[in-house]
């Protein structure tokens, strides 16, 4: 089911969060999951920033995803995300991710998991936006597993 | 030929190498100014499949992407 990469969604600027968790909601409330949780991140207001940037690199983004929808279907669950692309003022939001699950347990634990590695290793690159600039946030990145074959 | 590319923050253009391996395309990128400084913190994909080790031949037509620290969110 996830050839097209069902369940992940990219969109240009920040996320309407109603509309994306009332079809997710719509989508999947007939297929006798006990529990739907939906995680939304919004960004918050800090270090004078006025917005988030992102970039996104969808091919592995995609394979990311496939892997983590066949691990979540072992346990008679499914993952969802939607993320932004370019910029996103503060006080939107530019990331949902949700767990549905037969089990409310499974999906207390796996939206735990599954955000967590998200932000350490799916293909996406932040800025923030700073007096008219975009600036890399280096020091709140992480390297993914296996970074530095190709240096000295 | 290959082709490699930049991800993310780096500003570099796309290049087209004739290498056979990463340990050459090692030796080109830490002569190189504006990418020599990310590689130690890079992840190496070849046509968008994560590697762990410069061990791997490269084929003709090969993709090579160079991925920068990351966060999602």
């Amino acid at each position: 089911m996830n050839k097209n990469n069902k369940g992940l969604e990219l969109v240009d600027g920040p996320l309407n969060v109603q509309t994306i968790t009332n079809n997710w909601y719509t989508a999947y409330k007939d297929s006798n999951y006990g529990a739907i949780i939906t995680f939304v991140g919004i960004v918050r207001d800090e270090d004078e920033i006025e917005g988030l940037s992102f970039d996104v690199y969808e091919p592995i983004l995609n394979s990311w995803f496939n892997t983590w929808q066949e691990k979540a279907e072992k346990k008679n669950a499914l993952v969802l995300i939607a993320h932004s692309r370019g910029d996103v003022l503060n006080h939107n939001s530019s990331y949902i991710a949700a767990v549905c699950s037969a089990k409310r347990r499974v999906a207390l634990e796996m939206i735990d998991e599954f955000v967590e590695d998200f932000k350490k290793t799916a293909p996406i690159w932040k800025y923030d936006l700073k007096n008219n600039n975009r600036v890399y946030a280096k020091d709140r990145s992480t390297k993914i597993d296996g970074a530095g074959i190709l240096a000295l | 030929m290959v082709k490699v590319e930049f991800l993310g923050p780096i500003s570099n253009e796309t290049l087209t190498l004739d290498i056979d391996n990463l340990s050459q395309l090692a030796s080109i990128l830490q002569k190189n100014e504006n990418v020599s400084t990310w590689l130690e913190t890079c992840a190496v994909a070849i046509n968008d499949t994560l590697v762990s080790s410069k061990d791997v031949p490269l084929q003709e037509g090969d993709r090579i992407s160079l991925l920068p620290p990351v966060c999602g969110g």
